[in-house]
């Protein structure tokens, strides 16, 4: 196919993941500060989900203080947020209309509906809690059914697989970056381990992987900090975990691969960080440092976002 | 202006058979039922993604061109005068490029002026001497037809570089079936599905001689932002061919590649929607981005088939336009079957002076204009807007035709205050392959939805209608 192409599924699946990233981010954002001041403590919520966002440089050009207001509008509809949602779902409209003939149907329809939604409902941004609250969960759907028309309506060829690593690629970062935002709240040294702040702070975490319930089934305890480590790195059975994200990674890799009949850079780079995250464990991790670890791991998974465009989409 | 021809309804009341069946469905449907389905139709174009974008509109960069549901109907036996007179007439439009290009009796014949094609600006002197397989330099087409009675169709413009629209002729008929599956059922309506095969074998039929047996075919864009861009990835999925821009495309050794995720592709064929200024700006306009450097030399070389070939502006111009009767007769020695309009060659003195006095009530038009920007429509002009055209003739007065203002037939249109007559032209396109030329029936309908207006231009607020060849 064309590098081109390839090279814009990949993006319309990152876009489309980010766009859910922060939808789910400042929904979880969104309840912790309306929990009273006496569970959270005096951190301000909006700065970190901004962190997470990875836009905080940016948002403070322009802003003096992070509030609610501003923060929600910044990562939701400011044009001058590169990757604020709206922009992400422009974006990822740009993208499919660059490759139509690549999508089926039901991806084109689903995206394009959104783009239409965009302007018709959500045009002038949301006034209220409740506005905010359907914009958010019509996000999110947009991302669902993305995410599953492509999964039930592609044909399983390059043009899936590459839409895939878009995907777990943006996953696997996004989730690293929450956990590298709020790593010291997992930290098991803390003086206030198990404190009400801790645990609004910890569901907060697992509500924005949508890995609350999760937690629950897999560990059927109450909410310890390194078993949420544990889950969002280690536990494959996660979708957004970054062991899972690099399981697909490289079963996609792989893909390609066989089908080209050639493996490269991409491929070992791939095999090379899912090794790591297999072998590793929880302990090991808290000792050499979670800061360090996930430092670490964003820096490789940017290397392998560098890495396929190189070998395939330029 | 005398009265239109109207397509349905004969004056004193009697209809047109072609129109029989429909008529009584109107009657048994209820307006509102039609206005339902009109907006279940404007839904689907829009989830569909069926738009184009008006230039200079920053306001709706995409747009849908309004559809008409009443289908616009023509009788087998029309329809086989019209494929008979649009073959003869790309057939001579084809022999006439080769001519230009490279004998050029036809200027030796004194029938056409030598500076009407070598001062244009549309003729490509890296065209002289160059051969194309098979001697096609047209290989889609689209002419514009309109009617002015029952008997006489003419031809009002001959589109012979890029001509768009039929995605357009593809859509409506599945938007139409989908609708009103009912109204199909009660008449025989030539399909027009074939369309897109019939464009691929016309396209791998004029592979160069150096492609593989099997030709690799390309459609290529100028991109997102390009009107047609909807047009152009709906042809590229139909066709199952690789939409492509020039940043994909890479010529080495006089080849043509696109850049693929498993190595660079040799390219055979491209059906480039791309004018011919920006395809290579090694050639053309240096500061083409749209472009691919060195596609001409590999064009040159006869190792890529570019539909439709450079240079085939010269075949299309307006002031050209005018000597299509001579180009027939010229070429296949026969009359032509379609008509021309009448058209004043403002070049000429005697005309111009002819324009300048009766601007009132003719149509002007730029010589190299398109899309029905920068024409004078006398009748319906302000004094002022007369002036400024008054003003251009006398400065450049090659730049300009006249035509007179044509009574274009009308067809049954739904409007705000129900059915009326709306002025409405066709384009059918022509396909040219190495053996045959095909059209398949019917073409593209556009209609002008202003009460009176005679501009049916997507860009000036026209619209578009299905058009149904009956079988009979």
């Amino acid at each position: 196919m064309l590098s081109r192409t390839a090279e814009n599924l990949y993006w319309l699946a990152r876009y489309v993941e980010r766009a859910e990233y922060l939808a789910r981010t400042i929904e979880a954002t969104l309840r912790v500060t309306a929990l009273p001041n006496t569970y959270v403590g005096k951190t301000n919520e909006w700065d970190s989900a901004l962190l997470t966002a990875g836009v905080s440089a940016s948002f403070y050009e322009i802003h003096d203080e992070a509030d609610e207001r501003s923060v929600v509008d910044y990562l939701s509809f400011a044009p001058s947020n590169p990757s604020s949602i709206r922009n992400c779902i422009e974006n990822a409209r740009l993208n499919s209309r660059s490759v139509r003939t690549a999508l089926t149907g039901e991806m084109w329809d689903t995206i394009n509906g959104a783009w239409i939604d965009l302007q018709e409902v959500w045009g002038k941004g949301t006034k209220t809690r409740e506005e905010l609250t359907k914009f958010l969960r019509f996000v999110q759907e947009t991302s669902l059914r993305f995410d599953g028309s492509a999964y039930r309506t592609m044909l399983r060829n390059d043009a899936y697989w590459f839409s895939r690593l878009g995907l777990h690629l943006e996953r696997a970062d996004n989730t690293a970056r929450i956990l590298d935002v709020k790593y010291h709240v997992l930290l098991p040294e803390e003086e206030h381990v198990g404190g009400p702040l801790d645990y609004y702070q910890w569901t907060s975490i697992l509500r924005s992987v949508s890995a609350l319930t999760a937690y629950h089934w897999v560990y059927r305890e109450t909410l310890k900090p390194w078993l949420i480590a544990d889950l969002l790195i280690l536990n494959d059975s996660l979708p957004r975990s970054l062991a899972s994200c690099y399981g697909n990674l490289v079963r996609n890799l792989d893909q390609i691969g066989v089908a080209y009949g050639r493996q490269g850079a991409a491929q070992r780079h791939a095999r090379g960080v899912r090794n790591r995250l297999e072998h590793s464990h929880m302990d090991d991790i808290f000792q050499h440092g979670v800061h360090e670890f996930i430092q670490e791991f964003i820096g490789d998974n940017s290397r392998l976002g560098e890495i396929i465009t190189k070998q395939y989409l330029v | 202006m005398a009265l239109a021809f109207d397509e349905m309804n004969l004056p004193g009341g009697a209809l047109r058979p072609a129109y029989l069946e429909l008529s009584r469905w109107l009657k048994e449907t209820p307006p509102d039922a039609l206005e339902y389905r009109r907006q279940e139709a404007e839904l689907l174009f829009r989830r569909i993604g069926i738009t184009f974008a008006v230039y200079g509109d920053a306001e709706a960069q995409e747009r849908l061109i309004p559809f008409d549901v009443i289908p616009r109907i023509m009788s087998a036996k029309e329809w086989a005068i019209l494929e008979k007179g649009l073959k003869q007439r790309v057939r001579a439009l084809n022999m006439f490029l080769r001519d230009i290009y490279h004998n050029r009796d036809i200027l030796r014949a004194d029938i056409i002026p030598d500076d009407l094609i070598f001062q244009n600006p549309v003729f490509r002197p890296e065209m002289n001497g160059q051969d194309v397989p098979h001697d096609v330099y047209v290989h889609i087409a689209g002419i514009d037809i309109v009617r002015v009675d029952s008997e006489n169709f003419y031809v009002l413009e001959d589109n012979a570089r890029t001509p768009s629209g039929v995605s357009y002729m593809l859509e409506n008929r599945e938007i139409m079936m989908r609708l009103f599956p009912d109204l199909f059922a009660r008449h025989r309506v030539a399909p027009v599905e074939k369309y897109p095969d019939e464009l691929l074998s016309a396209l791998r039929s004029v592979a160069p001689l150096s492609a593989a047996a099997e030709p690799t075919v390309a459609l290529m864009t100028p991109g997102v932002y390009n009107s047609a861009y909807y047009e152009h990835s709906f042809l590229a999925d139909k066709l199952g061919i690789e939409l492509v821009e020039g940043r994909d495309l890479i010529v080495k050794n006089d080849e043509v590649f696109m850049r693929t995720t498993e190595g660079l592709k040799r390219v055979d064929v491209i059906y480039r929607r791309v004018d011919d200024d920006y395809l290579d700006p090694l050639t053309f306009r240096p500061d083409s981005a749209l472009g691919v450097p060195g596609l001409m030399s590999a064009y040159a070389a006869g190792n890529v088939t570019l539909a439709n070939a450079v240079g085939t502006g010269i075949a299309d111009d307006k002031a050209v336009y005018s000597y299509m009767p001579d180009i027939v007769k010229f070429y296949l020695s026969e009359e032509p079957i379609l008509k021309n309009v009448p058209t004043w060659r403002c070049r000429e003195p005697k005309d111009l002076a002819y324009v300048l006095d009766n601007l009132g009530e003719l149509v002007v038009k730029e010589v190299h204009g398109s899309g029905g920007y920068g024409m004078l429509i006398g009748p319906a002009a302000t004094k002022a807007t007369i002036e400024a055209f008054r003003d251009k003739l006398k400065r450049e007065p090659e730049g300009f035709i006249a035509q007179p203002t044509l009574a274009l037939s009308t067809c049954p249109t739904c409007t705000a205050s129900g059915l009326a007559p709306r002025h409405v032209d066709l384009r059918p396109f022509v396909l040219t392959g190495s053996k045959h030329v095909t059209i398949v029936p019917g073409g593209l309908t556009r209609v002008a939805l202003k009460e009176g207006s005679l501009v049916v231009n997507s860009s000036q607020g026209g619209g578009t209608k299905d058009t149904w060849i009956l079988d009979e």
